[in-house]
């Protein structure tokens, strides 16, 4: 059998709105993946940490504060210093246009905004991996 | 009822009639997933005792709301929620705000200023001035209210571990104009609990918290008699996926504990009962809503005087600040979120509001524009003075259907009480994860009834615009706003008098570890321009941090 796909749920910077991760985390569960949750108020680097120890395949970033300029950038290069930027990261939140695209510049593979589909990103990560 | 007796068979014959009809297949439930009763008539509400249930306006138990006039004494509060970048960004927008008629302050602060960090901390990076304002000092404050009379308006802030402080730099702000304590009105959200349950912006365990509370309760009562203390908050628990009734519930709930916590701490109850209020969400399921609050008013007023034996009338009055609910807005076709503000913000007026927020339409994108906040508080003035729905109290009383609903939900709520007695207790509750759990669930049942078409969210999952540009104005924070905010910071903490402020933090730290009331030292720190972060450090050191306990 397949090893399952592990996915860390992530909650990086200061704000408290864990609603999006929460269901995020569930419904990639019920699609069958292995998740890890790491709670809040988490800097990159316990991100970047938690993510090699853990040996996940997909990380996903939930920020509502605005900080996502800050903290995804860094979160990547954290990742690249551990070797570890075979780890596919999605993130997710209030996430302006303009900073989609230079979030998927530095790294990011995908941003799903408010109003996304649980399923489209099931079949995103299960996607990425059947390649 | 002249028509008694042909109220059997008119029934009878309307329930044959229904049941030979074909209906849609539509979900008839509830936004929070309760089914709804096809028709009320009169026998829902046959046993309605007027005086006992509802009462006139401005007599127990209120259901019909707190004051005798309602808006024809005066309208409910316009007061729009706003902070970004520094405090003289967010000056100009208060001045903004007032000179379009608004008629109360409400301050966002920055994430930071929430968690207790100064804007030049670590944690703060990236985060400054983001999603509210920077406050580090009583400097700031100074700039936040520049030009605005702080004792001819009242004053809202949404802090919650760190408030005590925040209130400190608030009354010292005014103390330097001149204006004393008992002058200056306003809330501070100061909810601990529901922080732990839905919002999760802590820093202290619930003890050290608790005693914060009751410690400014006390402090209020005697020098700020003017002031909210605790606007106990359902809007959090709500927004994180709560159904109505959780809302409804949890939120009382918590408020009981304040008032357990005030009576333990030995406090009078009608010494700091009467200057709690409450904040509660407005969503979009029209008469769940309106029942919520009229439920609401009934609860309190009856578990007040009957359980805790309040005697002042003002105790048994839940007062109440609504705002419009921000997690039924989309990103998709976003002006329809001016229409989905606007029946929020007709059902807080219709529910007997004090104050209304209502949400701007680009709130899912980034922190409102100019524009839209505009048309967010228009859309107030128009159900204020077009609408003619201030004309009369609680229009909808005697409703068979919002009767019906009323009662439904205060027992659906007695039963959440019955249940966290079981636990021992709101924080006991807390630490097993019981509301986390509830409302973690509940959010994810309701995502896949909308991802199932279940439920219908107009632009998002039926009706949408393939390809649609979205084309409104957004408000950008630019990078320099943290820069300038530390530099600030920096230079302040250069020209106060060190010793003095270092002396004040030992004193609290001392206090901290005895059990004076802690608001005098407080304020003596924030008079010396110590910082907010240097504040809630030396208080960690003395009261620890809490830990989260991990459920989803």
């Amino acid at each position: 059998m397949p090893r399952k796909i592990r996915v860390l749920v992530a909650k990086p910077g200061l704000d408290g709105h864990d609603r999006g991760a929460k269901v995020v985390a569930n419904a990639l569960k019920d699609a069958g993946m292995e998740v890890i949750y790491t709670g809040l108020h988490q800097t990159p680097e316990m991100i970047a940490e938690s993510a090699v120890q853990e040996d996940v395949d997909v990380v996903g970033l939930s920020i509502l504060s605005g900080a996502h300029m800050t903290m995804f950038p860094r979160v990547m290069q954290l990742l690249r210093e551990k070797g570890a930027e075979h780890i596919i990261v999605f993130g997710g939140g209030i996430v302006p246009v303009e900073d989609v695209k230079k979030l998927e510049d530095s790294g990011v593979s995908k941003i799903f905004g408010p109003g996304t589909d649980t399923r489209d990103i099931v079949k995103y990560i299960n996607s990425v991996f059947s390649e | 009822m002249s028509s008694k007796k042909s109220y059997g068979p008119s029934k009878k014959k309307y329930e044959e009639e229904y049941s030979k009809l074909s209906l849609q297949d539509i979900d008839f439930t509830t936004v929070s997933g309760a089914p709804v009763r096809k028709l009320a008539d009169p026998a829902d509400i046959e046993d309605l005792d007027y005086v006992e249930e509802l009462g006139f306006p401005g007599q127990y138990p209120y259901t019909r709301g707190v004051y005798p006039t309602m808006y024809r004494g005066r309208f409910w509060t316009m007061r729009q929620f706003a902070g970004f970048g520094t405090a003289s960004d967010t000056n100009e927008r208060y001045h903004y705000l007032l000179d379009h008629g608004q008629t109360g302050l409400s301050v966002a602060f920055d994430m930071p200023t929430i968690m207790g960090y100064d804007s030049d901390h670590k944690r703060s990076e990236g985060e400054v001035g983001r999603c509210g304002v920077a406050i580090d000092s009583l400097r700031d404050m100074e700039i936040l209210f520049d030009g605005i009379d702080l004792s001819g308006i009242t004053t809202s802030m949404t802090i919650n571990a760190p408030a005590s402080i925040l209130l400190a730099f608030y009354l010292s702000a005014g103390g330097k104009k001149g204006i004393s304590f008992d002058r200056m009105g306003g809330t501070i959200q100061n909810d601990i609990l529901k922080e732990y349950i839905a919002q999760k912006s802590w820093i202290f365990p619930p003890e050290p918290s608790l005693r914060l509370i009751t410690d400014i309760l006390a402090f209020c009562s005697d020098h700020v008699p003017r002031w909210n203390t605790i606007s106990i908050s359902g809007y959090h628990i709500r927004e994180a996926g709560s159904t109505a009734v959780q809302e409804l519930a949890f939120t009382l709930a918590d408020g009981f504990a304040y008032v357990e916590a005030g009576i333990v701490a030995g406090l009078d109850v009608d010494r700091f009962a009467p200057r709690l209020s409450f904040f509660f969400n407005a969503h979009l399921d029209f008469f769940e809503e309106i029942a919520k609050y009229r439920a609401a008013r009934r609860i309190w007023a009856k578990r007040m005087k009957e359980k805790y034996g309040a005697k002042d009338e003002r105790s048994l009055l839940l007062r109440f600040h609504t705002q419009t609910a921000g997690c039924t807005l989309t990103a998709q076709q976003p002006e329809n979120n001016i229409v989905r503000t606007a029946f929020q913000g007709l059902s807080a007026v219709l529910g007997g509001t004090q104050s209304l927020h209502t949400n701007s339409m680009d709130e899912t994108l980034a922190l409102p524009s100019e524009k839209a906040v505009k048309i967010a508080l228009r859309t107030q003035q128009i159900i204020a003075h077009e609408t003619g729905v201030i004309n009369t109290a609680d229009p909808l009383a005697g409703s068979y259907f919002v009767e019906a609903l009323t009662r439904d939900m205060e027992e659906e709520a007695e039963k959440y009480f019955k249940k966290i007695d079981e636990f021992g207790g709101v924080v006991k509750a807390i630490e097993e994860g019981f509301f986390q759990k509830e409302i973690g669930k509940a959010a994810y049942e309701y995502q896949k009834a909308v991802e199932a078409k279940r439920k219908i969210i107009v632009g998002l999952n039926e009706f949408q615009m393939e390809g649609e540009k979205i084309d409104i104005p957004l408000l950008r924070i630019d990078h320099a706003v943290e820069e300038s905010q530390c530099k600030a910071l920096q230079k302040m903490r250069k020209e106060r008098d060190n010793d003095k402020a270092a002396r004040e933090l030992d004193l609290l730290s001392k206090a901290a570890r005895g059990t004076d009331n802690l608001m005098v030292n407080i304020i003596d720190c924030a008079k010396c321009y110590c910082t907010e972060g240097e504040i809630i450090e030396t208080l960690k050191k003395v009261f620890g941090e809490y830990q989260e306990p991990l459920f989803y």
